[in-house]
C-alpha cells in the first residue's frame, strides 16, 4: 500500500500556527485516532488532539479534511493547525510518526503526489517551486501565473493545434485513396500555411524575456581597469560590506557575486578583477580570465573606466567613478553617469539606470516566462515546425513537435492524435 | 497415424495457415485444426489484400517467407499501388484477389510444406496439466491430440451471433457454425473477455451492374508484386469501378435506421471507427452529400461483386433500396445480404509480447481473436505466433520486435499493452518510425531476423543471400563513386553547378536526383533490380529523417534494457493512480519503455516504477 506521508508545512517554530499537513489513504485515519472523529470536508472544525497510544491530551487545534482525489495531493489530505511552539509541533509529530505506516514526508513529496495524479503537470510543479522560492515581488507574481497553469494553458493551446494539424496530415497518407478525405493540392499549402502561423506563434514566446533571469537575478558585472572604485560602488549599492574593499590595486583577485533586490526586481551583482596588463602573476592572471568570463555572460555592464571602451558597449552603462577625486585625467563626457561611492552623488541616477535596462530584460510581471528546460522543449519544438511539399516529411516534423511539447508538460501520446483524427473525418470503407 | 504433434494451431483463417506454416518451416510437426478443409485459405470478408499499413503488414510477412504475400499474387486479378504520388514510407501496395485462385494458392503452399497436417475437426476443448499449462486439444470427434503448444486463431467464431436487421443467427460466418464450448472454456479460466463487432457489405450479382455508366479503375500499370519469390502477375488483370451514395441513398439508410440492430441496441459491441457500416456513416457524418462505394469484382469467372464502403446490418429490403439508389446499381441484384457479426475476443493485454496467454503457458493467440481486423493483422500475428509457439516448444527465447523494426512489432506493442476499444486496423500513423519502415524495404529490415530464428525455406534463404550481397556491393559503389555537380548539369539534371562533389549517395538526397539522374552520369544501376535501386534511392533521399529517427531509437532501446519484474506488485508503489495500476496491471509491461508507452503513464509514475524495482532488486 502507499505510504501516507506527513510533515511540516509551515515554516520553523516557534511562531503563532504551526500546520502539519498529512496525505495518502491513511490521512483519515490518522485524524481519526488523534481527534477521535473525522470532521466535515473542507471545513475547519475546533478539536482536541490526544495521543492515540497514551491518551495524553496535545494541543487545541484545528483540524480541516479533504477526500482524494479532490484535493490537492489528489490523495486523502488533512491538514493539523497547532499552536505553533516548538514542543508542541515536536509532540504532534512524534504521535504521529508512531502510526502505522505514516512516515515523514521527503522535501517535495506533496507536490511529487500531486504531480503522479494528474493535479499538476511539469510546469505548473515548477511554477510551485519558483513560488516558494519566490523572493521579490515580479519573482511571485511570475511563478503564480506559471504555478497556476499559464504556461500550460498556452502548451495545450499549441498542443491541440498541432493534433489537429497531424490528423489532417495522418489522413491525407492514410486515407487518401478512399475518397472521403478533402482532396489534396490546396489543402497542403493551406496545411504548410496553419504550420507557419502556429511556429511564429510559438516564437513570440521564445523572443519574450528570459525566466532565468528572474529566477537567478539580472546580472549587473563591475568591470574595469584595478582601483577603479568597483568593490565600492558595489558596497555603497548593497549598503553593506559586500566586497572587501581597499585602497590597493587588485584587492579583489576573484570575482564576487551579491544578490540584490532592487525595486522588486532579482539582481546578481558580479564584482571583477580589475583588467590591466598582466603583471605575470597566476592568480591575478586567473581573475582576470574570470572577469572576461563573467563580461561575456553579464546582463549589464558597468564599465568603470573613462580612458577606454567597454568590450560590450551595447550592453554597458558607462561611469566616471570616483567623481568626487582631485586631479583625474579625463573630465566626463555626456553618456557618462558621474558617480561618487564615498558622497552617494550619483547613485540614484545609476540605479535608475540600471533599473530601466532591467526592465527590458525581465519578463513583464504577470507574464508567462520560460525556464531553461522549458525553453530548450519549445525552440526544439519550433525548430521541427518547417513547412515541406512532401506529406511524409511534414507529418515527421509535426511528430517531433508533438514530441517536444509532450516533453515540457510531462504528457504524451500518439492515440491522442489518432482521437483526434478520427473525431474529425468521416473516413474508411 | 499418430496424434502427437508439437504444435497445435486452430482455425485454418490467415493467421492459422501463418502460424502452422511458420511452426512447420521451423521443423515442427504441426497440426492445423479446422471444421472443413475446404474452407481453409478462405477469403472471408473483402477480396483485397493489402493496403496503405496493411500492405507493409504483407511484406513483413513475406520477409519471413510467409504464405500471404505470393498466394496474394497468385489470385490477384487487379494491382494497385495505394499513394502512388507520395512517399515510399506511406505507398500501400494492394491486390484484389479472386477467391477460389486465393484458396487453392494457400492449399498448394500448406500441400507443399513439409510437417505440416491438417485434421479435419472441431476444436472442442484445450487439455492442461495440473499447473495449467497446455498438453494438447481434444477434439469433437473425441480424439486428443497432444502438443507442446497450441495457437488459437479462430477468428470471429467464439461465441458469435450474426445480425441482418432483426434477423440474428448463431455463427460467425454465413453457413458456418461458432465455437461455442472453446469460448466457454477460455471464460471459465477468467481470461479476460470482450465483445466486437464486425459487418459486411452485401453482394452483389456484376451481371446486373451497369458497368457502362460508371467511372473504372483499371490495374496498376507495371510489374510490382507483392512477393518477390511468388508467380508474378500470373492471372489476367480486371478492372474496377467506383460509384457514390446520394441524398436518397441517406433517406432511405435514415428511414431503416429502426431497423438497424445497431441502433436498436441489439448490438452492442464496438465497431472500427474507421471500418464505420453505412448507417454509422450516414449519422456521424450527416452533413455530407455521398461516400465512394468501390465495386470489386471478386473473380474471374465469379459473378459476385463486392461493393466496398456499404458494409451494414439493415433489413435485406432497406439494403436492396439504398443499393439501387445509386449510379450504375439501379438494376443490382443482391445475392448476399450484409450481416453484422457479434464475437467475442480476449483483452490482447492478457498476453505478452510473444503472444502467449500469461496465464495458460503454452498458449498462443493470434488474429481476430485478439480483437484485430483484417488479413493483413490476421496473417501477420499468426506468423508470430507459430513462431514463438515454436521457440517455447524447443525451449527457446522467443522473437519479440520492437517498434522500430516493424508494423508487426508496432501493432503487438499496441495491443499487449494498450488493448483495444475497436477492432484494430493497421494504419501508417501507428508506426513512429514510419520513415524507415517501409513496404519497400520489408526483406532488408526482417529477413535477416527471419534466417536467425530458422523461419525461411531454402528457396528464400538463396534469393535473400544473393540480394545482401547484391546490395551491399550496390551501397559501396554508389559511396564511392564522386560526382561534379558540373557533370549533372552537363548531362541535363537540373543542380546548381557550385563546382560541389559528392557521393552518387548523397547526391540522391537532393529534390531533382532521382534514380533515372544517376543513370545519366553513372552505370552502377545498370543491370541491378529495379525494386532494390528503388529501395536505396528512398534510403538516401531520406537520409538526415532516419539518421534523427536512429538517434531517438537508441535511446528507447536503451530504457527497453530495463525489464520489470511480470509479478511487479503495482499497489505497492507510492504514488500510482488506480487508473494508472489498473492498466499497468492488466498489460503487465515487460520492460520500463514499454510502461512509459501504456496510455496515461506518466514520467513520474514511471520513475517511481523504476525506484521501487531497484529497491527490491537490492
Amino acid at each position: 500500500m502507499t505510504d501516507t506521508i506527513f510533515a511540516l508545512s509551515s515554516g520553523q517554530p516557534p511562531a503563532a500556527v504551526a500546520i502539519i499537513r498529512i496525505s495518502g489513504p491513511r490521512a483519515g485515519a490518522a485524524l481519526e485516532m488523534l481527534s477521535g472523529r473525522l470532521p466535515v470536508p473542507r471545513r475547519a472544525t475546533l478539536t482536541r488532539l490526544l495521543d492515540p497510544v497514551t491518551g495524553e491530551g496535545l494541543d487545541r487545534a484545528l483540524m480541516l479534511w479533504f477526500p482524494g482525489p479532490a484535493s490537492a495531493t489528489g490523495e486523502d489530505l488533512a491538514e493539523l493547525h497547532l499552536h505553533g511552539g516548538r514542543a508542541v509541533v515536536a509532540r504532534v509529530m512524534l504521535s504521529l510518526s508512531a502510526i502505522e505506516s505514516l512516515v515523514l514526508a521527503e522535501p517535495g513529496a506533496f507536490t511529487r503526489r500531486a504531480f503522479e495524479h494528474g493535479r499538476m503537470d511539469l510546469a505548473e510543479a515548477e511554477g510551485l517551486s519558483d513560488l516558494l522560492f519566490a523572493e521579490t515581488e515580479w519573482q511571485r507574481r511570475s511563478a503564480l501565473v506559471m504555478a497556476e497553469g499559464g504556461l500550460s494553458a498556452r502548451v495545450k493551446g499549441w498542443q491541440d493545434r498541432l493534433l489537429g494539424l497531424s490528423a489532417e496530415v495522418e489522413a491525407m497518407l492514410d486515407f487518401a485513396d478512399e475518397g472521403d478525405v478533402e482532396d489534396q493540392g490546396e489543402s497542403v499549402a493551406s496545411l504548410n500555411a496553419r504550420i507557419a502561423i502556429l511556429a511564429a506563434d510559438i516564437r513570440v514566446m521564445l523572443d519574450r524575456p528570459s525566466g532565468e533571469r528572474l529566477r537567478d537575478g539580472i546580472r549587473v558585472v563591475l568591470a574595469g581597469p584595478p582601483n577603479a572604485g568597483k568593490s565600492t560602488l558595489l558596497n555603497a549599492l548593497a549598503g553593506r560590506e559586500a566586497a572587501i574593499v581597499s585602497p590597493r590595486p587588485g584587492t579583489t583577485r576573484d570575482t564576487i557575486e551579491v544578490p540584490l533586490g532592487i525595486a522588486g526586481r532579482p539582481f546578481l551583482f558580479i564584482d571583477t578583477a580589475g583588467l590591466h596588463e598582466g603583471t605575470g602573476d597566476e592568480i591575478e592572471a586567473i581573475g582576470m580570465d574570470r572577469a572576461h568570463a563573467a563580461i561575456g555572460a553579464a546582463d549589464v555592464i558597468l564599465w568603470l573606466d573613462e580612458t577606454s571602451e567597454s568590450p560590450a558597449p551595447e550592453r554597458t552603462i558607462a561611469l566616471y567613478p570616483r567623481g568626487d577625486a582631485e586631479g583625474r585625467s579625463m573630465s566626463p563626457n555626456g553618456d557618462m553617469i558621474v558617480v561618487s561611492a564615498a558622497s552617494g552623488a550619483g547613485l540614484d541616477a545609476l540605479v535608475a539606470a540600471i533599473l530601466e535596462r532591467a526592465d527590458h530584460l525581465l519578463p513583464r510581471t504577470g507574464e508567462i516566462a520560460l525556464n531553461r528546460r522549458q525553453r530548450e522543449c519549445l525552440a526544439s519544438s519550433h525548430a521541427a515546425l518547417q513547412t515541406d511539399d512532401d506529406l511524409l516529411i511534414v507529418a515527421e516534423n509535426l511528430r517531433v513537435a508533438r514530441a517536444d511539447l509532450d516533453r515540457l508538460t510531462g504528457r504524451a501520446g500518439t492515440e491522442d492524435m489518432l482521437d483526434a483524427l478520427f473525431g474529425k473525418f468521416c473516413i474508411g470503407k | 497415424m499418430t496424434d502427437r504433434f508439437d504444435i497445435i494451431v486452430v482455425g485454418g483463417g490467415h493467421a492459422g495457415c501463418e502460424a502452422a506454416a511458420a511452426a512447420a518451416r521451423m521443423g515442427a510437426r504441426v497440426a492445423l485444426v479446422s471444421f472443413a478443409r475446404d474452407s481453409i485459405g478462405a477469403m472471408s470478408c473483402n477480396p483485397a489484400i493489402g493496403g496503405l499499413g496493411k500492405g507493409h503488414l504483407v511484406r513483413e510477412v513475406d520477409a519471413f517467407d510467409g504464405l500471404i504475400a505470393r498466394a496474394a499474387d497468385h489470385a490477384a486479378i487487379h494491382y494497385r499501388m495505394l499513394n502512388a504520388s507520395k512517399g515510399a514510407a506511406v505507398q500501400g501496395p494492394r491486390i484484389q484477389a479472386d477467391r477460389k485462385r486465393y484458396k487453392d494458392a494457400i492449399h498448394t503452399l500448406l500441400d507443399d510444406q513439409a510437417g505440416l497436417h491438417i485434421v479435419e475437426d472441431e476444436a472442442r476443448a484445450l487439455t492442461l496439466d495440473h499447473s495449467d499449462s497446455v498438453t494438447g486439444l481434444a477434439l469433437g470427434s473425441g480424439r486428443i491430440l497432444s502438443g507442446k503448444a497450441v495457437v488459437l486463431a479462430t477468428g470471429t467464431f467464439l461465441n458469435a451471433r450474426m445480425f441482418c436487421g432483426a434477423d440474428i443467427a448463431v455463427g460467425g460466418r454465413v453457413g458456418e457454425r461458432a465455437a461455442q464450448s472453446l469460448g466457454d472454456q477460455l471464460r471459465a479460466r477468467h481470461l479476460p473477455i470482450g465483445r466486437l463487432k464486425t459487418g459486411t457489405p452485401p453482394r452483389l450479382d456484376g451481371r446486373t451492374i451497369d458497368w457502362g455508366v460508371l467511372e473504372e479503375q483499371p490495374s496498376d500499370g507495371g510489374d510490382w508484386t507483392m512477393s518477390p519469390l511468388g508467380p508474378g502477375r500470373a492471372a489476367p488483370q480486371l478492372f474496377c469501378a467506383i460509384t457514390r451514395t446520394n441524398a436518397r441513398t441517406h433517406e432511405i439508410i435514415r428511414a431503416g435506421l429502426d431497423r438497424s440492430p445497431l441502433y436498436t441496441g441489439a448490438i452492442g459491441a464496438q465497431g472500427p471507427r474507421y471500418c464505420p457500416s453505412i448507417e454509422d456513416k450516414v449519422v456521424r457524418f450527416g452533413d455530407r452529400d455521398g461516400h465512394q462505394i468501390f465495386l470489386e469484382p471478386e473473380g474471374l469467372d465469379d459473378p459476385l461483386v463486392y461493393p466496398n464502403g456499404v458494409s451494414t446490418s439493415l433489413p435485406a429490403d432497406i439494403q436492396t433500396a439504398l443499393i439501387r439508389s445509386m449510379a450504375g446499381l439501379e438494376r443490382a441484384e443482391i445475392v448476399q445480404p450484409g450481416y453484422a457479426v457479434e464475437y467475442d475476443h480476449i483483452d490482447p493485454r492478457a498476453l505478452d509480447a510473444s503472444l502467449a496467454v500469461r496465464a495458460i503457458p503454452g498458449l498462443y493467440c493470434a488474429g481476430q481473436i485478439n480483437g484485430t481486423t483484417g488479413y493483413e493483422e490476421a496473417a501477420a500475428q499468426g506468423l508470430i505466433a507459430g513462431i514463438n509457439a515454436t521457440a517455447f516448444a524447443g525451449g527457446r527465447a522467443p522473437l519479440i520486435l520492437d517498434r522500430a523494426s516493424s508494423y508487426m512489432g508496432v501493432m503487438i506493442d499496441d495491443l499487449v499493452l494498450q488493448g483495444i476499444t475497436e477492432p484494430y486496423r493497421m494504419l501508417t500513423a501507428r508506426a513512429e518510425y514510419r520513415l524507415r519502415l517501409r513496404a519497400d524495404n520489408a526483406s532488408t529490415r526482417l529477413t535477416s531476423i527471419a534466417q536467425a530464428v530458422g523461419c525461411l525455406g531454402s528457396a528464400r534463404a538463396d534469393w535473400f543471400n544473393s540480394r545482401i550481397r547484391v546490395r551491399e556491393a550496390l551501397l559501396t559503389k554508389l559511396e564511392k563513386e564522386s560526382v561534379s555537380s558540373e557533370r549533372f548539369a552537363e548531362a541535363g539534371v537540373d543542380v546548381s553547378r557550385d563546382g560541389s562533389r559528392r557521393s552518387l549517395f548523397e547526391w540522391l538526397r537532393f529534390p531533382n536526383v532521382d534514380a533515372a539522374a544517376i543513370s545519366r552520369v553513372s552505370d552502377v544501376f545498370d543491370n541491378v533490380d529495379p525494386a532494390l535501386i528503388a529501395e536505396i534511392a528512398e534510403d538516401a533521399h531520406y537520409a538526415p529523417y532516419l539518421a534523427r529517427q536512429e538517434a531517438e531509437i537508441r535511446g528507447l532501446r536503451a530504457n527497453e534494457s530495463v525489464p520489470i519484474d511480470p509479478a511487479l506488485d503495482y499497489r505497492a508503489i507510492a504514488g500510482l493512480s488506480n487508473e494508472m495500476t489498473e492498466r499497468l496491471e492488466r498489460a503487465r509491461p515487460e520492460t520500463l519503455a514499454a510502461a512509459g508507452r501504456i496510455r496515461g503513464i506518466t514520467p513520474a509514475a514511471l520513475s517511481a516504477i523504476l525506484v521501487h524495482a531497484k529497491r527490491r532488486a537490492a
